[in-house]
This record gives structure tokens, C-alpha cells and sequence, in this order.
């Protein structure tokens, strides 16, 4: 059953790439504990819209966890303290009464922000345009079964593939490094047979690509791993090294 | 009456014929012409990628900070092919006829077989671009069942079947990006169409972070810009999917048609507070496993468990034997409202069925299930604060799909030359009702596979001049009408929120033009829907300026298009005096309360023409000729 509850919200806001920016504090009452994050915010905006002042602008599309395009910081963890959980998928009922939360956007060097809780992840699509691909076209293929993909294989690259690019890996990550996400591309595509031919290059490219965009590189710290709404694992990380390696 | 510029011929050979008989863009003078691509999802990607590949200048553009979010990315269960790879008589044909009879009847012969006919090159392109496809030990390829077919033809990767499809024509959009043959324009809002001479000529956008409105021009404009859904306030459909492409199209001259066919998906999460601000679908790839019941004795406040079997009425298995928990989504959502409307509904609003996976769990064990639908489940585990594997999940009808679009004819152009519409945003290939896993199968045939060569088409016969038609007054008019627009919203300094009008339209139309519709209700909602928006433009609130990342002011001008375009929807509703798949008019019906249709008067295309806002819109036909299939009342018992 659905509770009320208080909270303190300390929000980042920012007009712009150019302004500096500062936290600002609101007090919210009553929040239903069946809202989601992001509804929770609704109500805010809602709020402030009515007494005349801006509201807080956040990213978000699908509120279903899959889009990748929400994402906030709650109290220094990305995507807040649920694990494999986004921020639309959030659930009030994970707070308690009374709790102050400090909520920020993706901090990091490869991501400036927009405004308020709103980044610039366009970076990410740099890095898949460098490599991120099978460079078939339209109507090269072969029939599907053409190949049989043991399954381990297949799930494998599936577990890498769901990754949603919404940055929380990079956010988490002490040097701002974007090795999970990039490793998970590499890692589904290099994992394929379909991938095969391009393998080295696209390893190298994307490494390339993502040194270029400012993203930090990994020591190991997992805090990627543990914020990926997808958990996914940093084993794709190793897979990447070892490819680069190879290249 | 609108001719669909049909090819003569077979039904079998229209497509083969229609190919050979285009005319064709030479590799070398395709880079000469310039083809705008609005919307990134499944359709608008795949054909931005294709089109890029073949050598022309294509412009991308997306609301999205990223063209890999588009809301195709959010579909679940999977996509269709007529590849009979289980050996369980699946063929072109059968995946046609299923097509047709699922849309109840009201869907165009020669586009549904070419959907049928392209849908086995979808799979093959999808696996050559490394989409993740569920797999056998075999290392084949999987197959699992959807509604509305006794085969099994689905294609899935695990329940994110739209997420893999979209990152492959992602994918290969963005390697085209990096070829230099396409541009993309992420975060870039679509907000009028130039016609120039009766011709789209290009299109005007806002840059979402600056404002900047900016005109781009082109010798071919294609919407992919989806559908309408999200008139109802509450759907499944993405924050940000809106009508205002299509609807700033249509106020140009594109004709809008079928708008009343609207999907209401069967299992969706149901509502629980009025801050909702959106549904969430539960897989129809579910309802492979779950069994749907109600308890037979109405407002029966007994947790699930303690039901027993004999107090629990499978209401679709018992009704419909024939396909059982697998009936199409508009049979599904009737009957689950039918039983609420009992008083047999459960949950805390009694606007709820249960759906059970008790029986599958003990027959297959709780891996299996898991294997299968772990991410659905912990969803739904996540949004509710209860365990499927334990208790039965709660569902409700939900709006999910609009099958109704702008008109195209056989070559996916609108009425107006050089505009095409793909994807879920043209009406073409779905009828009245679309089947599960059919809209990824629609959306990439379209892009991969139609648009191409249909497109050259168009192209050979006019000469390349983009560059050269910019400069034309129309352009600078267009960009001058969509700042007003902006000015106006922001001018207006009034007490109530965007969101506040959004939801008050959603309930009227969900209300009134939802899973059941009547003539009184649709007349009323007709007088309302004025009401509201004539004070949405006194009152509304949007705080803030036009040169900023203004979220409030995006909202509002999709708002603005959604009041005009719900008043739409429920004319069409009105005038089809007849029930066909989601459109139930209470007063057609059959004697068990099954979707009557009048194929004497009603087997045409309602495809409606702008006058004014506020003034009625004229009403063009489009004769459905069926010569394949024999109209029959679609029967799954």
C-alpha cells in the first residue's frame, strides 16, 4: 500500500553550458510512494510552474528503463541506491520520511551539461560512428540461418548489447571513463562471427574515438559495473583489452 | 475517390512488377538530391541508413538528444517473418492473410502482402548487422507465438526485441553519419512542412538546446514520426512521442486517415495515482505463458490465492477456444473491460485482471519463465512492489498504437508529391487492428526495403534543385508563422499548466473515444474538445523564453496539436457508423457482443482533408478492393 512522505531536494541548477551552477534547495510534501523518480519531479515542476519560477529540466523519454535517456545523480550514485534500476524505474517507496536528497546530473568531462539536470551525451554517438557497427547494407544478407551462433555465444553478445548509453557508467566512475560502454559494443559486435572482419578496426577505432572525446581511462574500480542499470558486467571491459590487444 | 496507385497484376507478382517497372536514380547522379528524414525509430533510421548507402544526401532528424532513443526502442516482444523456420506451415500468404483479418478487414490487399513478402529480408538484414536474435542449442534461430496466429513466427531477443532492432538501424545510420552521407540533427524539433507549387519542399525545425528556428530544403521530405498515442495523456508511448509532425503536415495538405483505428494494448500495468504520468506495457509475448482470469463472483475481495480454481473464469480461454489467451489485442482489452464493467475486476480500483503464471511456472519450472521474461517481470516487480513469480500479475487496457496515419498511396507518398510517411505514422498496412510484433515488422519493410525503391521513383522524375529552392518566400513565411506560435505560447502568462490541459483532453477522448465509443459520447467530447483548446490558448502557462533548452514550451506546443487533432479523431470515430477491430461503436455489435462491421458502407479509407481549425474537414475515400481474401466476421473461437 502507497504511503505519503517528505522530502528535502537539493537540486543542481544551471541556465546553461556557460553559467556556473548552484544547488537550490525545496521542500516536498506529501510524495505517494508509488510515484516513480521522475513523477516525483513532475510534481515539483508542476509546483514551481504554478508559483512562477523555471522548472527543473531533466532528460527523459520512455519512464520504462530502456531508452537510456534519464539519469541523475541521487545522493553520489547514479541512477540512486536501487541496483539495476533507472531513474524512471525508481520507486519512492525506496525512501524514507524525512530524507534529504541531493540530486545532481552526470558529472563528467565527456558530458557537459545543458542545463540543470540535462547533459550533452552526444560523445557517445561519436564513439558507435567511429566502429560501432557491421558495416552490411541493405540488402547484402544472407539468409538468417546461413550461420548457426552456438547460444552461449549469442547470450553472451546479448548481455553486452543491452546496454542503454545513458552515461550512468561514466558518472560513476572515479576517472570518468566510458570503458564499459565502449567495451560493451566492442564486446557484442567482436563476440559475432558476423563482426569478424572488422574486428581490429573497430576496436582500435572506438578506443580512439573515445580517448579523443576526454572520457578518463579504467582502474579497475567497478563503480561502472555496480551504476549500470543493465548490470552489465565489466567482463566486456577485459574483452575489449584483450581485442585492443590483439590489434 | 483517392487512388492508391495500385500495380495491375497478381497479388503475388504486384511487388516484383512495381520494382521493375520504377524508374531508377543512376549511382552518380544520387548524390545530387537531397532527401530530408525526419524521426529515427525503426522506419525513419532504417530508411535513412538505406537511402544513405545507396548514395544520396540524406538529412536526419531527431527530438531525441540521441537518434538511438527513438521510442521503437521501448517494443518487447519481437517481429514477424513468414520464414516457417519451425516447420509449422507458416508461408507469405498465411502471414498476409493473418495481417488482413487481424486488421478486421479495413487494411490495403497489395501493402500487407509486400509487408509479408519483405518480412523474411528483415530477418536476414537484422542478423547480418549482429542483432542478438534468441537462440536454440542449435544455434538457429528461436520463433515464439503471438496473438492472432496459430504459427509461430516471431523473432525475439529476449523482451527487447525493439531495442536490438533499433540499435542495428542505429547503428547503420551512424556509419553512414560517419561516411558523410548523412547529417543528423539530433535534438532538432520538426515544426512545419514547406509546400511549395503543391510540392513538400522541406521542413522547418527548432534546435531544442539554442531555439534557433532554422528552414532546410530538400527534393524529397519522408516523415517517420509515429504515431498519435499519446492524445490520451496516458499511454505507453514515450514522454515525448507527439502528433505535431503529421499534424503540421495535414494542416499543409497531407490527408489524415483512419484516425480513430487506435490500438489499446491488453496487458499493461494498471493506473494507480492521478500524478501517473505514463502506462507500461506488459509484453502480449506473456500471454504465451499466463493464463487471463477474473473470480466469477463479482467484487470478490480475496487475495488471488485463496480463489479456488472453480471460482476463477478464464474468460478467453472459455470464450474464444480456438486461440484462447492468444486472441488479438482488441478481442484481449474488449473482454477484459467487459469483466470489469461486471464488477468481477480486481486490485484496489476493481479495473483490473489478473494474469497468471501458476500453471507455466509448475509445467516449466521458474527458470524457464525467467529465461524467457526476466526483464518483464522485474519490471513489473519494480513499478507494482510485488513478485509475478509468486503472485499473479494485474493487468489492464492501455493505449499502445495508432493504426491510423497520414494517407499513403502504394508508393508510401501522401497525397501531396515528394512527401512520403513510413512507419507507424502513415495508416497503410495495419487496418483497423494491428497484430503483435507486425509495427517493428512494418517499420523496418518500410525503411529497408519499400522506401528505397520507391523514393528513386519519385526522384528520377524531378530535377535536383534544394539548394535553389531555400531561397523561395515560402520558407521565410513558414519560419515566420512557427516563431508566432512560439511568441504566442510564451505571451500568454496564464495559471494553468501544460500538463494540466494534456490530461484533461487524455481523459475526454479516453473516456469517449477509447476501448468503447457512442455516438452521444462522441458528440459531446465534439463541443468539449473546442472548449478546452480555446482555453488552453487564454490560459495556458509556459514559463521561460524561446532561446533556451525550454521543456514546457516543447510540451506546449505538442499539446497545441494534440487539441486539434483529438477533435479529428473523434469525427472519424463518429462518421464510421460500424465496429472493426479498435474501433468498437456500442451501437454496432453482434448478438455476443462482438465487433460488428458494415462492409455494404464502410469498407473505404477515411482520409480527411484540412480546412480551418474549427471548421469541418472534408472526407476523401479510398474503396477497399479485396479480390484475395473473402470478408468474413472475423471469428477466433
Amino acid at each position: 500500500m502507497s504511503k505519503k512522505i517528505n522530502l528535502t531536494l537539493k537540486i543542481w541548477r544551471q541556465k546553461n553550458q556557460l553559467t556556473p551552477g548552484k544547488f537550490e534547495t525545496y521542500q516536498t510534501h506529501g510524495v505517494d510512494t508509488d510515484m516513480s523518480f521522475l513523477e516525483m519531479l513532475d510534481v515539483v515542476n508542476e509546483k514551481l510552474t504554478k508559483e512562477g519560477k523555471d522548472p527543473i529540466a531533466f532528460d527523459h523519454d520512455c519512464r520504462e528503463g530502456i531508452c537510456g535517456t534519464c539519469g541523475a545523480v541521487i545522493n553520489g550514485q547514479p541512477h540512486g541506491p536501487m541496483r539495476g534500476t533507472t531513474l524512471c524505474q525508481l520507486h519512492m517507496r525506496n525512501f524514507k520520511d524525512g530524507e534529504t536528497l541531493v540530486i545532481e546530473p552526470w558529472h563528467a568531462r565527456g558530458f557537459p551539461i545543458n542545463k540543470d539536470l540535462s547533459v550533452d551525451r552526444s560523445a557517445f554517438d561519436r564513439i558507435i560512428t567511429s566502429g560501432g557497427f557491421i558495416s552490411v547494407k541493405t540488402g547484402q544478407a544472407p539468409d538468417a540461418h546461413t550461420l548457426a551462433i552456438p547460444k552461449d555465444t549469442a547470450d553472451t553478445a546479448m548481455d553486452a548489447a543491452q546496454c542503454i548509453g545513458c552515461g550512468a557508467c561514466v558518472a560513476a566512475c572515479p576517472n570518468g571513463s566510458a570503458m564499459l560502454f565502449v567495451g560493451a559494443k566492442v564486446s557484442h559486435l567482436n563476440h559475432l562471427p558476423q563482426g569478424a572482419p572488422e574486428k581490429k578496426a573497430r576496436v582500435l577505432n572506438m578506443v580512439t574515438q573515445m580517448d579523443k572525446e576526454g572520457f578518463g581511462n579504467c582502474s579497475n574500480a567497478y563503480e561502472c559495473e555496480a551504476a549500470c542499470p543493465k548490470e552489465i558486467s565489466v567482463a566486456h571491459i577485459a574483452k575489449m583489452n584483450k581485442d585492443y590487444r590483439a590489434s | 475517390m483517392l487512388d492508391p496507385k495500385i500495380p495491375t497484376g497478381a497479388l503475388k507478382d504486384k511487388w516484383t512488377n512495381h520494382k521493375f517497372n520504377n524508374k531508377l536514380v543512376n549511382p552518380a547522379n544520387r548524390r545530387k538530391y537531397k532527401i530530408i528524414v525526419v524521426g529515427t525509430g525503426l522506419a525513419g533510421a532504417s530508411a535513412a541508413a538505406s537511402l544513405g548507402e545507396m548514395g544520396y544526401n540524406v538529412e536526419s532528424f531527431c527530438f531525441q538528444d540521441s537518434p538511438r532513443r527513438a521510442h521503437s526502442i521501448a517494443a518487447q516482444g519481437g517481429i514477424n517473418a513468414a520464414k516457417n523456420y519451425p516447420n509449422d506451415g507458416d508461408s507469405v500468404r498465411r502471414l498476409f492473410y493473418d495481417t488482413i483479418k487481424g486488421g478486421d478487414f479495413r487494411s490495403r490487399e497489395a501493402n500487407v502482402y509486400r509487408l509479408a513478402e519483405v518480412s523474411n529480408s528483415i530477418i536476414d538484414q537484422c542478423v547480418a548487422q549482429g542483432v542478438p536474435f534468441a537462440r536454440e542449442y542449435s544455434g538457429y534461430l528461436d520463433n515464439r507465438s503471438f496473438g492472432g496466429a496459430q504459427v509461430s513466427r516471431t523473432f525475439y531477443a529476449r523482451g527487447q526485441t525493439g531495442q536490438q532492432l533499433l540499435l542495428g538501424a542505429y547503428q547503420a545510420l551512424m556509419k553512414e553519419v560517419g561516411k558523410k552521407n548523412v547529417i543528423l540533427h539530433p535534438r532538432t524539433e520538426m515544426l512545419d512542412l514547406v509546400v511549395i507549387d503543391g510540392v513538400a519542399r522541406g521542413i522547418i525545425v527548432r534546435d531544442l538546446i539554442t531555439g534557433k528556428i532554422e528552414s532546410h530544403a530538400a527534393d524529397a521530405v519522408v516523415l517517420a514520426t509515429g504515431g498519435y498515442g499519446n492524445v490520451f495523456y496516458l499511454s505507453t508511448n514515450a514522454k515525448g512521442c507527439n502528433v505535431t509532425a503529421t499534424w503540421r503536415a495535414h494542416k499543409k495538405g497531407a490527408f489524415f486517415a483512419n484516425p480513430c483505428y487506435t490500438q489499446i494494448h491488453p496487458t499493461c500495468i494498471p493506473v494507480h495515482g492521478d500524478y501517473q504520468s505514463k502506462l507500461t506495457l506488459m509484453s502480449e509475448s506473456l500471454r504465451n505463458d499466463g493464463r487471463v482470469w477474473v473470480p466469477k463472483k463479482p467484487k470478490d475481495s480475496r487475495p488471488a490465492h485463496e480463489i479456488p480454481e472453480d471460482e476463477r473464469d478464464y474468460f478467453l480461454e472459455r470464450k474464444y477456444p480456438a486461440f484462447g489467451n492468444l486472441v488479438p489485442r482488441d478481442i484481449a482489452s474488449r473482454n477484459a473491460k467487459e469483466q470489469c464493467d461486471l464488477g468481477r475486476g480486481v486490485g484496489e480500483t476493481g479495473m483490473a485482471v489478473y494474469l497468471d503464471f501458476k500453471d507455466a511456472i509448475a509445467r516449466l519450472g521458474a527458470e524457464n519463465i525467467k529465461e524467457k521474461y526476466s526483464n518483464l517481470f522485474d519490471m513489473y516487480a519494480k513499478i507494482t512492489g510485488t513478485d509475478p513469480y509468486k503472485t499473479p500479475m494485474m493487468i489492464y487496457p492501455a493505449v499502445h498504437y495508432t493504426m491510423g496515419g497520414l494517407w499513403v498511396d502504394y508508393n508510401l507518398m501522401s497525397n501531396l508529391p515528394g512527401l512520403f510517411v513510413i512507419g507507424e505514422a502513415n495508416f497503410s498496412d495495419h487496418g483497423a487492428n494491428r497484430l503483435g510484433a507486425s509495427a517493428l515488422m512494418q517499420g523496418l519493410a518500410d525503411g529497408y526495403f519499400v522506401l528505397p525503391y520507391t523514393i528513386a521513383n519519385y526522384l528520377a522524375q524531378v530535377k535536383p534543385n534544394a539548394k535553389e529552392i531555400l531561397a523561395r518566400g515560402e520558407f521565410k513565411e513558414a519560419e515566420a508563422q512557427v516563431n508566432e506560435r512560439i511568441k504566442k505560447l510564451l505571451s500568454i502568462k496564464g495559471k494553468t499548466t501544460v500538463d494540466e490541459f494534456h490530461r484533461k483532453l487524455g481523459l475526454l477522448v479516453w473516456e469517449k473515444c477509447g476501448m468503447a465509443r457512442n455516438e452521444a459520447g462522441l458528440k459531446e467530447t465534439l463541443k468539449l474538445i473546442p472548449e478546452l483548446r480555446e482555453q488552453f490558448w487564454k490560459d495556458v502557462c509556459v514559463l521561460g523564453s524561446g532561446e533556451e533548452l525550454n521543456q514546457a514550451l516543447e510540451r506546449a506546443g505538442r499539446v497545441a496539436d494534440f487539441l486539434e487533432f483529438g477533435e479529428l479523431m473523434c469525427l472519424d470515430a463518429l462518421e464510421r457508423q460500424e465496429s472493426c477491430g479498435g474501433h468498437f461503436r456500442e451501437e454496432y455489435q453482434t448478438p455476443e457482443g462482438e465487433a460488428l462491421r458494415r462492409d455494404d458502407q464502410f469498407s473505404y479509407v477515411a482520409a480527411w482533408q484540412f480546412n480551418a481549425v474549427g471548421q469541418p474537414p472534408t472526407l476523401h475515400k479510398e474503396e477497399l478492393k479485396f479480390e484475395e481474401v473473402h470478408l468474413a466476421q472475423r471469428s477466433y473461437k
